[in-house]
């Protein structure tokens, strides 16, 4: 780790006062140190070459998102960095039982406010906050969906704090997308980085298709016994089709738009050469809006009159069930330690970030007094409007937020500004710090199976902490050590 | 044939193919012939032009696709300069080698959950190339470099296709589109030589005019395979006899009706698709045309006739497929609703 050549990849690395994925993760574990040390050897202009190579296949072989124009059509690479993030044995341990653990008491929640709400009676979560919510579906009251799940595919995003430890960020239950890029990552990563990856076990990624396959069936209808399972995707204009594709491809499953689907004496069917074809089972990644004009938008053409009515007949499964975004939303991500005690009887194995609930008078008692620190977000269905990050307003913007507080406390949670862990990053011809987060995926049928993993995202610009593509975000590989 | 077809056919009788799926699979080989056919055709009238033919033998191009109105409009006169950009680079004129293949890679888009990785690629990455080039590439001295480059680019589609596309129904609807592109690219190919002798009908059999009829064998690369069966002849009847009729060259009418005539065939008996006999019924027709008469007969009623009505039964047989397949998807088949259908 010491004999670095002259101009070593790593010289200048200074991780900063956060946790580093890398430098910190070499003293949990040895393997992480050897990776970190081969990385020292290697000379910039050979890493560099590789990702320019990588960056090459990655568009030659379209695994891109496409942006319309009026007249063209251009193809975007998510940006892929070529250093991988590392998690020991122990980490993903944490992480895997953590994602399981939330992922059912999400199931239960949802299951509970379309039946009993005995929560909201016990007063765990407030009422209004779920009933009041613009994704709570009044359909979905008394609806029974196989093995009680709602949220088949569930997305956790997850950040590290200085000290290494992990936090849920937000949960999404509704059509997380991203796991296409993790399993693509590593097939780049064996390609073109096979002297890093040499001799040290990384769990695979390549199951995922097969597990949501396995999930998809298990909901079918349960008389069927080879059921014919479907994606249903908005059509090659969504900025995800690569994913739709990928997953498709994966499952060796047709990839449906809602013009190939109609509903027919009570039945789905799909529209082949040979006439219309049974479906039994649809992974969407359509929104609940657009899935059925006769229920929802009335003027969507994205999916398919009648398939609501099907669906609460039992005829047809839908993965995620319809209505499950009142359960990712801010406002209820609030109370998720508390649902977890609730339904599990168990302490939450992965805590959020520390939220105060400002409808609630310590919470916003501490807000008040420490706004100066503290980032406000209103929650709800306005989602990210009107928040104010404490730090970085001035002392006119504090009082005048401070009456909106107090006005309004309900519309409210604080929480402190997280120093989210950075991972080397290859920029330019060195390596420098950027911030990170990670989203495992969670599939459920009958039982729940965690990808080992899952999205690392990357803020590519120097000090930022929005990973998200649209902002000048990338991807790694994220290995898990066996 | 059929009957040793549909044994080895009946265990993938099961796989099934969306309607739309089909249709994407049909157009995206149509595109990729058509691309490779305009771009022969470009090439063949550079040579003609080149070798003394007058500037007329460009308008025929603009003639054969029906393109005149919208081309006069934007351009007035057909030169080399004006034809070459039309059909090279525009992007505004729909049927430009551009703009086709920019139809054919959204096609293949729609059609990567079913197609190779490779096909994709290549596709994508051969796209990526011709979108830069750009109208001063389109120059006259350019063309044949560009042309090579072009069809350079549809035969490695159809090698990797070939090589890697899985054989079940959508090879088949893919199949027929490209022998229907092709057998209507072909007519139109020697149709260029029709309209290129018309104002200079006293030339037949002359030097120039032996000299054009090489080209256009080269053009459809038939020149070889044509001296090896007439090592001694070259006349007008025997090199449109050869483009129509030969059954062993592989861009003929014959050879397109005929492996046309085989896909629907495994469509109709291999997977039990009834909307097959729909095409099928049309064949004898077509066929009884093209033997029934021999290249002096239809030279004597006129060759452009003939390659029109070939062309106007390509287009309903077309027209029949798309109808039977995806325009009026087939109802419920009296298929049980808890039968697998794998």
């Amino acid at each position: 780790m010491n004999d670095h050549p002259a101009h070593g990849l790593l010289d200048l690395y200074e991780k900063g006062p956060f946790y580093c994925e890398m430098k910190d993760g070499a003293a949990r574990d040895p393997r992480v140190a050897t990776i970190f040390d081969r990385l020292a050897q290697m000379a910039p202009e050979e890493l560099r070459r590789r990702a320019d190579i990588a960056e090459a296949e990655l568009y030659n072989l379209g695994i891109t998102f496409t942006v319309y124009s009026e007249k063209d059509a251009i193809d975007r690479v998510l940006p892929f960095d070529l250093i991988p993030r590392v998690l020991t044995p122990p980490e993903w341990d944490t992480l895997e039982r953590g994602v399981r653990q939330r992922v059912a008491a999400l199931n239960k929640f949802i299951w509970d406010i379309y039946h009993d709400q005995k929560i909201l009676a016990d007063g765990i979560v407030p009422r209004h906050l779920v009933l009041g919510n613009a994704n709570y579906r009044p359909e979905m009251v008394g609806l029974d969906v196989p093995h009680g799940t709602y949220a088949h595919v569930c997305g956790i995003d997850i950040v590290r704090d200085e000290h290494g430890g992990f936090l849920v960020l937000e949960d999404n239950a509704r059509t997380p997308s991203g796991v296409s890029y993790v399993i693509e990552n590593r097939h780049m990563m064996l390609r073109m980085f096979p002297d890093l990856i040499d001799g040290i076990d990384v769990k695979p990624v390549g199951d995922y298709g097969m597990q949501l396959h396995r999930a998809l069936a298990e909901i079918a209808p349960a008389d069927i016994s080879d059921p014919q399972v479907v994606l249903l995707s908005p059509g090659i204009y969504n900025s995800a089709y690569f994913e739709h594709i990928f997953l498709a491809r994966e499952m060796g499953v047709p990839l449906v738009e809602g013009r190939d689907l109609c509903v027919e004496r009570g039945r789905v069917w799909m529209r082949t050469t040979a006439g219309l074809a049974p479906v039994h089972s649809i992974y969407r990644r359509l929104n609940d809006d657009f899935l059925d004009p006769d229920v929802f938008r009335p003027e969507s053409t994205l999916g398919v009159a009648g398939l609501i009515d099907v669906w609460r007949n039992g005829r047809v499964a839908l993965a995620n069930a319809v209505g499950t975004g009142v359960a990712d939303d801010k406002a209820i991500y609030a109370y998720m330690p508390r649902i977890i005690r609730y339904y599990l009887s168990e302490e939450p194995i992965l805590s959020n970030v520390q939220t105060h609930i400002c409808g609630e008078p310590e919470g916003l008692a501490y807000t008040l007094d420490h706004l100066h620190e503290l980032v406000v977000k209103p929650v709800g269905e306005s989602g990210g409007y009107g928040l104010i990050i404490g730090p970085h307003a001035s002392a006119a913007e504090r009082a005048e937020f401070r009456a909106k507080l107090k006005a309004d406390p309900e519309n409210y949670i604080s929480q402190p500004m997280i120093k989210l862990s950075v991972s080397p990053t290859l920029c330019g011809n060195r390596l420098a710090p950027r911030h990170v987060d990670l989203r495992p995926f969670a599939i459920t049928g009958r039982d729940t199976w965690v990808l080992p993993g899952g999205l690392t995202r990357v803020a590519l610009r120097e000090g930022s902490l929005v990973v998200n593509s649209s902002q000048g975000g990338g991807s790694k590989d994220t290995w898990v050590l066996e | 044939m059929s009957a040793v077809m549909s044994a080895s056919t009946s265990q993938r009788g099961g796989t099934l193919l969306l309607s739309r799926y089909a249709e994407c699979l049909f157009w995206f080989a149509r595109y990729m012939e058509r691309v490779e056919n305009l771009a022969r055709i470009l090439d063949v009238t550079d040579t003609f032009v080149r070798h003394g033919a007058d500037q007329s033998g460009w308008l025929s191009i603009v003639q054969i696709n029906a393109d005149e109105e919208r081309f006069t409009k934007l351009h007035g006169r057909a030169t080399a300069e004006t034809v070459l950009r039309f059909y090279l680079t525009d992007k505004e004129n729909p049927t430009s080698i551009t703009s086709t293949l920019f139809a054919a890679r959204e096609n293949a888009r729609t059609l990567r959950p079913l197609i190779s990785t490779e096909m994709w690629s290549q596709m994508n990455m051969f796209f990526n190339r011709a979108r830069q080039l750009t109208p001063d590439d389109a120059r006259p001295s350019r063309v044949s470099q560009i042309c090579a480059f072009l069809k350079e680019g549809c035969q490695a589609h159809t090698g990797i296709t070939e090589g890697t596309f899985f054989r079940d129904q959508g090879w088949a609807f893919y199949s027929i589109g490209k022998y229907i592109e092709r057998g209507d690219q072909t007519s139109r190919l020697v149709d260029v030589k029709y309209h290129t002798l018309l104002p200079t009908l006293r030339d037949v059999g002359g030097a120039q005019d032996v000299n054009q009829w090489h080209a256009l064998l080269r053009a459809a690369s038939g020149y070889h395979a044509f001296r090896r069966v007439y090592p001694s002849g070259m006349t007008p009847g025997l090199v449109a006899g050869f483009l129509l009729f030969n059954h062993s060259f592989p861009r003929s009418i014959v050879t397109s009706i005929h492996q046309i005539e085989l896909y629907l065939t495994q469509l109709g008996s291999g997977y039990g698709l009834r909307g097959a006999y729909v095409g099928l019924e049309r064949l004898p027709e077509i066929r009884a045309a093209l033997m029934d008469q021999t290249i002096e007969q239809i030279l004597a009623r006129g060759l452009h006739e003939f390659l029109d009505w070939i062309q106007l039964q390509f287009l309903g047989l077309a027209d029949a497929i798309a109808e039977a397949f995806w325009r009026n998807p087939a109802p419920a088949a009296g298929v049980a609703w808890s039968q697998s259908q794998g």
